[in-house]
Order: C-alpha cells, then sequence, then structure tokens
C-alpha cells in the first residue's frame, strides 16, 4: 500500500537560504511518523514547506495527489490539519471562535457539532473555557485548543509542530497520551516534529533524523531507539 | 441652554458620520497595520458617483445602493491591485501609496466632475425641524441611517462565518490560512466593506456640507482623532470615539475656539491622546500568557 503522504527531494527555505536540503520521507497511513532533531535542523521549515506556507521544491504526494504546486488553503482543504510553531491562536477571538475557524471549510454543521463534543471529551478544559477569549488560556490549554483546531478540518494527516514545547511535564504527559489515543481510535495519521526524542519515539512507528537540513538516519521508531548515535545526542543516555 | 442642546444634537449628528468614516479607517488599519489616509477621497468619489446617478434620474435609494456596491468593488481592486504588491514593502512606501492615492483620486474628482461646490439631495426631506427645532431632519435620518450601518457591520463581524474568517484573517493570518481561509480574499473584501462604510458617511454628510472634491478632507482629520481617541485597533472604540470627537468639536467650536478653528480640536486631540494614551480609551490590552 503507498504510503499517505510522501515526499521526495524536498528543498524549502527562506528568501535566498535553503534550509532543506533534499528531504525524503513518508508518513503511512494511519501511522506516526516522527521528525527528530537539534534546533535549527529544519524539522518546522519541513513542517512549513509541506503546508505551502514558505518556498519550496521537489515532490510530494498527498493519497497520490500532488501538492507541491498548491496553495496553502487548498493545502488544508486536502485534509491535512497543522499544529503549528507557536500554537498560531487566535488570542483575540474565544476559544469557541478559535474552534469555528478549525471547521471553517466544512459545510456539514451536524458532523462539526459531533466532533467538537468527540474533541470536548479529550479537552474537557476547552469546553469550561469555551466563552473565554483564547488568549488568556494557559500554554497548555492552548496547545489543545490548536490540536483541536487542527482536527476539526477534519484532516487525512496530522501535522504537530513540537506539541511539548514549554510545557510543563504533567500537561506533555497528558498531550501524548491523547495524541496517542486519536491515533489508535480515529486512525489519526500523524507527522509530529520534536526535539523530546524520547517522547516522540514513544507515540511514531517511524522516524527520522534530521541534521542541517538532511535526513541523516531512519528507521523504524524501535531502530531509532537503537542506534548508538540517536541514544548518545538526543536521548542521553 | 436651548444652544448647548442644539450644539450637542448636531455634534452626534457630525459624530456619526466621523464615527463611520473611523471605522472605515480601522478596519484596514487591524488588517494591515496602515492608516488608509485615501479613505476621505474614496468616499468623496463615492458621493460624486451617487450623485451623478441621481442626476441620472435614478431614485435616491437606488442610487444610494448602486454607489455603495461600486465603492464596494473599487476598495476590493484597489486592495488588490495597489496594495497587494506592498504587502511586504516598508511602511514609508505604503504611506507613499496611499497618500498617491490620496491625491490621484481627488484630481480625478475635480477633472471629471468640476471643483464648484455642489448641493447634495437630502432623502429625508420634511417641511419643519424636528424635536423642537435641535436638529433638521436630514440630521436625524443621517445618524439613523449610520448607526443602521454600524449595527450591521457589527452583527455581520460578530455572527457569520464570513466575519468571523475577517477578523481571524485581520489577527492572524498564518494561522487563518492554516484554518483554509482565503486570507488575500478577506482582505480585498475588508477593503472593500470599508470603502462602502465610508462611501455611506460621504453620501449622508454631502447634504449637510455640500459637495466638492475637498469634501471629506476635515472630516477625514476629525474621524482620524475619534479612531485614535477610541483606540485605532478597536472597531467599537472607533465608532464611540467618533461620537465623542463629534461632540466636542462642535462644543468648542460654538463656546471656546470659534468655529474658524474647529479643526484645531481634531489636531489636539490626536496630539494629546498620541502623548497621554496611545492606545486610545479602548485599545485592547491583549491577555497573553506562555
Amino acid at each position: 500500500m503507498p504510503a499517505l503522504l510522501e515526499v521526495r527531494g524536498l528543498t524549502a527555505g527562506y528568501g535566498e537560504t535553503n534550509v532543506l536540503h533534499g528531504l525524503d520521507f513518508a508518513v503511512e497511513e494511519g501511522g506516526v511518523t516522527a521528525l527528530l532533531g537539534a534546533n535549527g535542523a529544519g524539522k518546522t521549515t519541513t513542517l512549513r514547506a509541506l503546508c505551502g506556507t514558505i518556498r519550496r521544491a521537489g515532490e510530494m504526494t498527498l493519497g497520490g495527489a500532488r501538492i507541491d504546486r498548491t496553495a496553502t488553503e487548498d493545502i488544508v482543504r486536502l485534509g491535512v490539519g497543522h499544529v503549528p510553531d507557536g500554537r498560531g491562536t487566535f488570542m483575540e477571538l474565544t476559544v469557541e471562535e478559535n474552534l469555528r475557524l478549525g471547521a471553517y471549510t466544512r459545510r456539514d454543521r451536524a458532523g462539526v457539532a459531533a466532533d467538537m463534543e468527540r474533541l470536548f471529551g479529550y479537552f474537557p478544559r476547552l469546553k469550561e473555557r469555551i466563552r473565554q477569549q483564547a488568549g488568556t488560556l494557559s500554554g497548555g490549554e492552548q496547545q489543545m485548543l490548536a490540536i483541536s483546531r487542527a482536527l476539526l478540518v477534519k484532516p487525512q494527516l496530522l501535522l504537530l509542530d513540537e506539541p511539548s514545547f514549554g510545557l510543563a511535564p504533567l500537561i506533555v504527559q497528558d498531550i501524548f497520551h491523547i495524541l496517542r489515543r486519536i491515533n489508535t481510535e480515529e486512525r489519526m495519521s500523524i507527522l509530529v516534529v520534536e526535539q523530546n526524542a524520547s517522547l516522540a519515539l514513544d507515540l511514531a512507528d517511524h522516524a527520522y533524523l534530521l541534521e542541517t537540513g538532511r535526513i541523516v538516519i531512519s528507521g523504524t521508531a524501535a531502530e531509532i531507539r537503537q542506534d548508538e548515535t540517536v541514544r548518545r545526542s538526543y536521548l542521553g543516555y | 441652554m436651548t444652544g448647548l442642546l442644539h450644539q450637542i444634537a448636531s455634534g452626534i449628528a457630525s459624530g456619526a458620520i466621523y464615527a463611520s468614516v473611523a471605522l472605515a479607517l480601522v478596519m484596514i488599519y487591524q488588517a494591515t497595520h496602515h492608516v488608509n489616509f485615501a479613505q476621505g477621497e474614496m468616499a468623496t468619489l463615492s458621493t460624486f458617483v451617487c450623485l451623478t446617478l441621481i442626476q441620472a434620474g435614478i431614485p435616491f435609494w437606488v442610487a444610494f445602493v448602486v454607489a455603495l456596491l461600486l465603492s464596494f468593488a473599487f476598495g476590493a481592486v484597489v486592495e488588490r491591485v495597489l496594495m497587494r504588491p506592498m504587502m511586504d514593502a516598508p511602511v514609508l512606501a505604503s504611506v507613499g501609496v496611499f497618500i498617491g492615492l490620496l491625491l490621484i483620486i481627488n484630481a480625478l474628482d475635480g477633472w471629471i466632475f468640476g471643483y464648484t461646490i455642489k448641493p447634495f439631495p437630502s432623502p429625508f426631506h420634511s417641511a419643519h425641524a424636528m424635536l423642537g427645532g435641535y436638529v433638521s431632519p436630514h440630521e436625524i435620518g443621517a445618524t439613523a441611517l449610520t448607526l443602521l450601518v454600524l449595527v450591521l457591520v457589527w452583527l455581520f463581524f460578530r455572527f457569520t462565518t464570513l466575519g468571523l474568517a475577517m477578523r481571524a484573517a485581520a489577527h492572524n493570518p498564518a494561522s487563518a490560512r492554516l484554518c483554509g481561509v482565503r486570507v488575500n480574499l478577506m482582505l480585498s473584501l475588508g477593503w472593500g466593506l470599508a470603502a462602502a462604510i465610508g462611501g455611506a458617511a460621504g453620501i449622508m454628510v454631502a447634504p449637510i456640507v455640500f459637495l466638492d472634491p475637498n469634501m471629506m478632507s476635515g472630516i477625514l482629520l476629525y474621524a482620524f482623532a475619534g479612531a485614535l481617541l477610541g483606540g485605532i485597533d478597536s472597531p467599537l472604540g472607533a465608532v464611540i470615539g467618533g461620537f465623542a470627537v463629534g461632540v466636542l468639536e462642535n462644543l468648542f467650536g460654538a463656546y471656546v475656539v470659534g468655529t474658524e478653528l474647529k479643526l484645531t480640536v481634531a489636531l489636539v486631540i490626536i496630539v494629546a491622546v498620541l502623548v497621554i494614551k496611545p492606545a486610545g480609551l479602548f485599545g485592547r490590552a491583549v491577555h497573553s500568557r506562555v
């Protein structure tokens, strides 16, 4: 079976500078793929390139359809939910309005309402704060909001940019636990970018290690966990 | 006392006009972080178009609606053709474009419609003044219509999905794109809407101040003062600020500085707000925690 997302020879960058130098990777249908790497390795850039928010070249297919020349707004419509770097909260809007924006491309009102209820099952805090201005939420709550917004797109593929960033360890545990449930219970395919390698490898089935815009190691999560370099440099034991 | 009430009432009437133009300024400021100096001239153009339609024998309200639709289209085109390429340009370059647009429209108005001051018909005529003679029927009608426009705009932004998408595109364009909002289209719509709101204000004020290519230049200044007073990033603040400036301007003009120096009030307000409270009365203090 072909992979849900296939990327070949992806280059991307900002202005004149290339940050990614030809990446090849894939996300299996229903699988979780992790992109690991240090600060500045090009992890966030990879997600931005996938969504077309920066200049990029190479071959990218989602469910067989080319998306490397597609505009961001249309990639969303093809079913890519993106939890961006910095969480992308609409600070001035209420939690409810943030969620409605997540479902902006959908016309099935009943489906959206049902999905919202399901998400409140994962994140009851959001329901408690539904009328609150989103800028007043804690970092963890904003991360939950960002995940919910991306899931309301009804994506085939969920992109997560450092879901653990800046959060307390207990909250990180909670969020990764819920991501695991979303993957197994809803068969959601996920591409997660993380600095915290051990956390990401727990969730992922496949992983790639990025160093200065190139993939240096790839394999199943179990293989990567055993890899000497990864163990020493990224897992720290 | 009668004089005071009269001044307040007519201050509210001109305040309604300032409030509309201030709202148009704030809408564009929120989306682009620029002040559209040409907002007033665009409104004057709308008013000329409306007058031309009326003179061609079209009923007032039909001409009004058609003029606003054309203003909407014009605003959207200006955004698409002039402002879009300036998106990543330095602030001064955008200011240059706005001032250029102001001068171009002003000159075009004069060239096409002439510089002579023209009377403009009011749709609200009645033989006698109302409310004991404090305000003219036109002032009441224009204020009511302006308020109606403001309420409609508020309802649109507050309760429709398109309005929500436009707010999202203004506050956080990157994130809005990731939700599938067509941000560029929203910008065009925002410009169109601002132009139509300004146009409505121009058409409502023209019967009072008469129509010529420079009709809106003073009004834009008052509107700018109103927008700043209310907080340049707060639509509600702009509306309240617009009304406040209208009343202040009239009271100061009547009792303190005299009519000739009325425009100074606007400038004093602008300077005072910028010095004392740059965020304005309703300028949003965004709560954010990390």
